[in-house]
């Protein structure tokens, strides 16, 4: 290892000493090998094994080498280990017995006998050889054999204690592997040395050790033993096995200190307790401070000595180790440390003393790593020095306070003396820094000479710790310091720098809510703003602490003084306000409306009581509280109706506000919590649900800027809001705690007003709460007058009394007397006056304030109510009773008429609709008072019944048949039915077939009527019929009016049957049932039943001879599909129009079935000849449809299922006139005319004798 | 810095602070009361390093489960220990002890430790506490007794 010498920076120690190697023997033998051996034993590692479980190291070694001395080997006693020979070494080159004998062998005894009387066993004879002296002698013996010999007599069971080392000179491999043999047995030589001698060493150090509790023991001279080690360590560069040995005495004495401070005192430390005379700093540029390791020695040193000693004695170590951090940290430790153990042995230091030291201290460590280190290796450990800027800044501070340094005046006579004899402890600046310019010794005493210095050299360290510390981000320290330099500034008068320090170490208390150091800092800043003049900060910061818990009673009774005075100090502005948060004054804990629906007519009284928790100490005398509020007119709002009044009672018109945290703002990441609330929008028009949804109502809180709870601090974010409509109570004394304070106001403009600021002033000092929230509003409405008509029911029924509600809002109008309503009849809706309705009279919050007889006065034309007497805003409400008289429906369009080909269509839409009750609409025309208008209600009734009719017949009797069907919900009683011919045929009769009178007619139930046709002469075509029922509801006691019945009309046409159809079918001959297979013989017989009749006269009529015939179609159709039809199904016969003129047809029939099977069906058509005048109208369209085969026939009558043959011959039937010719057109005869006698009989067939197989067929 | 604490029994702990992941103070409870304001501005300061300490260490802490941070703000005349809690709550346990107390060993303040935590979970428990608060009496007992303990 190279030693560099001091100059400058670097400046790294390298230990001088090297384990001792005695040279016995030749000693110009060994000048001419030194070079080499010196220069290649450090070259290889060699590992060293060592004990007590130390973890083997690999070690370089060096060997100071030196001519054998008896007085190198240490005497008994004697713990040097630095000056201790590990090794001795003889040299020879002898290769001649001769010589050896005569004197080698004679200087080698002698040289043995040394070591072995201070049994010293660490030796080795080294036997060099020389090819070129062997040339010289030829008489010369075997190398070996001098080997031999002197191994033989020296080494007698060590044999490796004797090396050869062959031509070390020359540059050949031989030489080279005998100079790696030589030098690896002299590294393990070495190291056995060291491990033994060490070993031994540690050994008797730690008896010695053991011994600390007897009396007489001396930690100095214990240190010395230990340190040796540590030397050594460092000799062999173990460094951190010698930073052990000095970790090892650091804890000793610290247990030592400990111990003594717990009562437990040993003698010796008492030498360590002597006063502090001087603090003169650690000392770290020298590798070993001698002066104070010899003071050590001498029993002499201090404890300051003592451990800026061992910490320059680490601080060196560590530094050869590249942990410079790591001296810095131990540095900070070191110190506090020292003051702490100063303090705990009771040693007497002068004031300051310490501070000085422990100054110098810190700028000397600072300085050496400096020295050693690169800028930026110190700018990114800025977090391992930055602790001793601040001690030392913290430090300089007190010594300016103590010397008076930072006082207005500067240093008086006492603070020069104390500074004078601070110095002194210094002594004289030592000489390795006596030529740096910024050495600590300079800068303190510098510092310390006067005022002006001081300032310099404080600001500095103070700004250098700030940037420091908040370039690592330690904002709370770098605030902590920022507050010391405020309390300097505030002492040397310069409030407008104090201030930005104490605001910023406020910010950051507040945000973190560290209650007693934002108190603390507070008052700092009130005493600042209170020298700089800042008027309204001041106040407000005095408001703040007027209301804090933290401080004595009198403290805030100070403050809050300081606000009263100021407010009562006549203003040189008289208009002029300071404006402060009320937060710290007052706080709003809740509100509350009278009337709680916070909702008031124009003109009605409201009032809000509101309680503030006064924050101040004593009572305040507050000239006025004003509310700001912001009025807005709402337009359709629905708030405002008395629906909405009503459906709102429930409110109790409390509003609690969320006590503030102040002084507690809310830390940064604590935010309030959701406020989360179900909302459901309706429709002001029937209050259904529009929309629903979460609102979050303290979203502005969440979203709100991180920085604005800081600036709570800020008076200048308060704005006195001047609105037009304020609320005032004044004047007002607010005792501390909770005060009730009522507003009254008298409503005026309709709109929504909306509370936004509370105000107190105090003189020229308002308080301002400039937000009011959860936000609070009342509302004041003005109404229109209105009237409702409702039905009392889901839906008024026709024909019978029914109950209908009317509400009279009455909004801004009065009800005076005889004001009344004015309703215009309508034809055909009644009102029934009831001598006992009454009418109530409600307030708008739905409390009943009277009632009245209600006076009703119908004429013809119109029925006047007379209202009772209301106030504006109340509500009136009163029932009536209404009949719509029912009227007839339309003529027979709404029947069923059975067997009229016309009403088939209708009938499927009737059953969509059949369950619907018909409807009229009545509308009332009503002039209320308040109104030249007239107010146009309708008012819509249900028809409970809807009325079939069907007309039957039995060969040529007839009857009629009428349903009535109940729609509605009620049961009715139906009591005499009527049905009499409206056109007043002659002979013509409608015998009842109906034995009750009374007849109960359920909900959604029908009853049937039936009456028969019975005539004298020749029958009309039509007939035209009115039926009429009387009815009443089944559960009503006796009514009041007789009510009208209901009554349906209709029609019946072509009633009278003119031909009758009789089909038979007979088994095959000789057969006495029909069989399945086998054809069967159907004969149909179609009579006329009466002469020529009016109906009979159209196109189908020929006449000839005055015999009248038709011509008529026949069809066979089975839609069962039990029959096949075999040959023609369909013909077209010529009918005489003569009573009794029969017609039979024949054809033959197959069953398919067995069983009892229904007869085919026989259809008549009227067969119209195509060359009518009516038909040809018809041409083309007919034409067009023969296609679909469905010509003239109705829907509803095509056999859909009619067997192949019988369609077939209908197709070939119409087919053979297809092309060209315009077809003749088929008439279905009304039911009415046609009574088929076989309908409903059935044949029996039985299957055919070789079919096992029964076919069961369910449908 | 004036008030040398050598006076009367040395006492385990000076300064019990609890500090919310926010760093807020959750509860304070010291002795002398009369420092309470010195103590205060010593933790804040402290937690400085706390928080460094966490940052630095990271996940690592988290998956250790080594709560215990060690002396952490030294200063001349008190020890600064922090003990913070890497739960989800984040909450941070600090001590302060008198530096002359030195027959306190680390195994004891972990015991202490672990009954502040322990305590601090219980008032955690109760489904009626403020979470911005402690006030809970068995904590104030707990508390006490470590202050006053005489070693």
């Amino acid at each position: 290892m190279d030693a560099s010498e001091e100059p400058l920076p670097p400046v790294i120690y390298t230990m001088e000493n090297k384990p001792i190697v005695t040279c016995a023997g030749d000693q110009n033998l060994f000048t001419s090998v030194y070079p080499t051996l010196s220069q290649q034993l450090p070259r290889e590692p060699m590992e060293w094994r060592r004990s007590y479980g130390r973890a083997p190291k690999m070690i370089h070694l060096e060997s100071n080498f030196v001519q054998f001395k008896e007085e190198l080997l240490p005497k008994e006693g004697n713990k040097a280990l630095l000056t201790f020979p590990f090794l001795h070494i003889y040299w020879t080159e002898c290769c001649d017995t001769e010589v050896y004998k005569a004197t080698v062998k004679d200087d080698l005894t002698k040289w043995q006998n040394v070591l072995k009387a201070h049994s010293s066993v660490d030796w080795l004879i080294v036997i060099v050889e020389n090819d070129a002296k062997k040339k010289n002698k030829t008489n010369i013996l075997p190398r070996t054999s001098i080997v031999d010999k002197i191994r033989n007599d020296f080494c007698n069971k060590q044999s490796d204690r004797c090396v050869v080392l062959s031509d070390p000179l020359k540059d050949s491999s031989r030489t080279q592997e005998s100079w790696n043999a030589f030098l690896t047995k002299l590294r393990t030589l070495l190291l056995m040395s060291f491990t033994k001698n060490l070993g031994k060493f540690e050994d008797d150090m730690r008896t010695l050790r053991e011994k600390r509790t007897e009396p007489g023991w001396s930690f100095c001279e214990y240190f010395m033993v230990q340190e040796e080690l540590a030397f050594v360590f460092e000799m062999l560069q173990q460094f951190e096995d010698a930073l052990v040995q000095y970790d090892e005495l650091d804890a000793l004495f610290s247990q030592y200190v400990v111990n003594f401070g717990a009562g437990d005192g040993a003698n010796w430390l008492t030498f360590f307790c002597q006063p502090v005379k001087s603090w003169n700093g650690l000392i770290l540029r020298k590798p070993i401070d001698m002066e104070k390791r010899e003071s050590i020695q001498r029993r002499e040193a201090t404890l300051l000595d003592l451990r800026s000693y061992l910490f320059s004695r680490q601080c060196t170590l560590l530094l050869f180790l590249q942990r410079p951090w790591e001296v810095a940290q131990r540095a900070l430790e070191l110190l506090h440390n020292c003051v702490q153990e100063l303090k705990l042995l009771e040693v007497s230091v002068p004031p300051g003393a310490l501070d000085c030291w422990v100054f110098l201290s810190c700028l000397e460590v600072l300085q050496r790593i400096e020295g050693c280190c690169d800028r930026a290796q110190i700018d990114s450990n800025i977090a391992h020095t930055v602790g001793l800027w601040s001690y030392a800044t913290e430090k300089l501070k007190s010594l300016g306070y103590l010397c008076g340094l930072v006082s207005e005046k500067g240093p008086n006579s006492e603070d020069l003396n104390r500074t004078v004899d601070l110095l002194a402890g210094l002594g004289a600046e030592r000489p390795e820094t006596a030529n740096t310019a910024q050495s600590p010794y300079k800068k303190l005493k510098e510092a310390l000479s006067s005022v002006e210095a001081f300032e310099k050299h404080y600001l500095d360290l103070s700004h250098a710790t700030i940037e420091m510390y908040t370039s690592i981000g330690r904002i709370r320290s770098a605030k902590f310091v920022g507050k010391d330099l405020a309390e300097f500034y505030m002492r040397k008068k310069a409030p407008q720098k104090a201030e930005i320090y104490l605001q910023g170490a406020l910010k950051n208390y507040l945000a973190e809510g560290w209650a007693l150091p934002i108190t603390h800092t507070r008052k700092q800043l009130a005493e600042c703003q209170k020298h700089l003049g800042q008027i309204e900060n001041y106040l407000q910061t005095s408001s703040l602490l007027a209301s804090d818990h933290h401080l004595t009673e009198e403290e805030r009774k100070h403050f809050c003084q300081e606000i009263l005075d100021f407010a009562s100090q006549p203003s040189d502005n008289p208009g002029h306000k300071i404006v402060l948060p009320m937060q710290s004054f007052a706080q709003l804990r809740d509100l509350h409306f009278d009337p709680s629906n916070a909702v008031v007519h124009v003109g009605g009284v409201l009032c809000i009581e509101i309680t503030m928790y006064s924050q101040m100490p004593v009572p305040v005398h507050v000239e006025q509280i004003v509310v700001n509020v912001h009025f807005s007119i709402e337009k359709n709002s629905y708030r405002k109706t008395a629906e909405w009044l009503t459906k709102h009672k429930t409110s109790n018109g409390i509003v609690n506000f969320p006590p503030e945290t102040a002084p507690f703002p809310v830390s940064q990441n604590s935010l309030p919590a959701l406020e989360l609330y179900e909302m459901f929008e309706r429709s002001p028009s029937d209050n259904s649900l529009n929309t629903t949804g979460i609102i979050c109502r303290n979203v502005h809180m969440l979203l709100r800027r991180q920085e604005s709870s800081s600036s709570l601090e800020m008076p200048s974010g308060v704005a006195l809001e001047e609105g037009a409509h304020v609320l005032r109570c004044s004047p007002v004394t607010l005792e501390p705690g909770a005060n009730q304070i009522t507003f009254r106001t008298q409503a005026k403009e309709p709109g929504t007003y909306t509370l936004r600021q509370l105000c107190a002033s105090v003189g020229s000092v308002w308080f301002v709460l400039p937000h009011i929230y959860p936000i609070v509003q009342y509302d004041v409405y003005s109404q229109e007058p209105q009237l409702h008509v409702e039905p009392l029911a889901d839906s008024l029924l026709a024909g019978i009394p029914q109950k209908v509600k009317f509400t009279v809002t009455t909004g801004h109008y009065t009800i005076k007397n005889g004001d009344s309503l004015q309703l215009s009849n309508a034809e055909a809706m009644l009102i029934l006056c009831q001598a006992e309705s009454r009418a109530m009279v409600y307030s708008n919050t739905r409390e009943q304030s009277s009632d009245a007889a209600l006076r009703i006065q119908s004429s013809d034309k119109v029925t006047s109510i007379s209202l009772p007497v209301a106030p504006a805003y109340h509500v009136i409400e009163f029932e009536l009773e209404v009949l719509s008289l029912p009227s007839a429906p339309a003529l027979g369009g709404e029947s069923d008429m059975l067997g009229m080909a016309e009403s088939h269509r209708k009938h499927k839409d009737k059953q969509k609709t059949g369950h619907c009750m018909v409807t009229t609409d009545h509308k009332v025309s009503i002039d209320c008072p308040w109104s030249i208008y007239s107010t146009v209600i309708a008012l819509t009734f249900s028809v409970p019944f809807r009325t079939t009719h069907a007309l039957l017949s039995s060969g040529t009797r007839k009857y009629v048949q009428v349903c009535v069907q109940n729609l509605s919900e009620l049961d009715f009683q139906l009591s005499d039915s009527y049905l009499v011919d409206t056109s007043d045929s002659t002979g013509l009769q409608l015998v009842p077939l109906n034995t009750q009178s009374q007849q109960p007619i359920y909900s959604k139930q029908s009853v049937f009527f039936v009456w028969e046709l019975k005539w004298t002469e020749e029958p009309p075509p039509s007939l035209h019929c009115r039926f009429s029922v009387g009815f009443s509801p089944a559960s009503e006691e006796q009514l009041s009016i007789s009510l009208k019945p209901y009554t349906y009309e209709f029609k019946v046409e072509n009633f009278f049957t003119l031909y009758n159809v009789k089909a038979e079918i007979f088994p095959p001959s000789g057969m006495e049932y029909c069989r399945t297979g086998s054809l069967c013989s159907l004969e149909v017989l179609i009579t006329r039943l009466s002469d020529l009749l009016e109906v009979d006269k159209d196109e189908a009529l020929t006449e000839s001879d005055e015999h009248f015939s038709t011509k008529l179609m026949y069809e066979v159709v089975d839609n069962s599909s039990n029959w096949a039809v075999c040959g023609k199904s369909c013909g077209v016969i010529s009918m005489p129009v003569a009573a009794r003129a029969t017609h039979r047809v024949h054809m033959e029939v197959m069953p398919l079935f067995a069983g009892y099977l229904p007869l085919p069906d026989v259809r008549l058509f009227k067969y119209l000849p195509h060359h009518s005048a009516h038909s040809s109208q018809l041409d083309a369209d007919s034409w067009i449809e023969n296609d679909s085969l469905s010509v003239d026939k109705h829907g509803d009558d095509q056999p859909d299922s009619s067997s192949l043959k019988s369609r077939g011959s209908v197709h070939s039937a119409c087919s053979s006139e297809h092309k060209g010719l315009p077809m003749p057109r088929l008439q279905a005869l009304p039911a009415g005319q046609v009574f088929n006698s076989s309908s409903g009989t059935q044949v029996l067939v039985i299957p055919s004798q070789d079919d096992h197989v029964l076919e069961v067929s369910v449908t | 810095m004036g008030g040398a604490p050598s006076a009367g029994p040395p006492k385990t702990a000076i300064c019990i602070p609890v500090i919310t992941k926010e760093n807020y103070p959750l509860y304070i409870r010291s002795t002398p009361m009369e420092n309470e304001l010195r103590f205060q501005y010593m933790v804040h300061t402290s937690l400085d390093m706390v928080d460094e300490k966490i940052s630095s260490m990271g996940k690592a802490l988290v998956n250790q489960r080594e709560l215990y941070l060690g002396l952490l703000y030294p200063t001349e005349d008190y020890k600064v220990l922090p003990h913070n809690y890497t739960t989800i709550s984040k909450v941070k346990f600090v001590m302060v002890v008198n530096p002359s107390n030195t027959a306190l060993r680390d195994n004891e303040i972990h015991r202490m430790f672990w009954k502040l935590h322990n305590s601090y979970i219980d008032v955690m428990c109760n489904p009626f506490c403020n979470p911005r608060t402690i006030s809970s009496p068995g904590t104030d007992n707990m508390v006490m007794s470590m202050m006053i303990q005489v070693c």
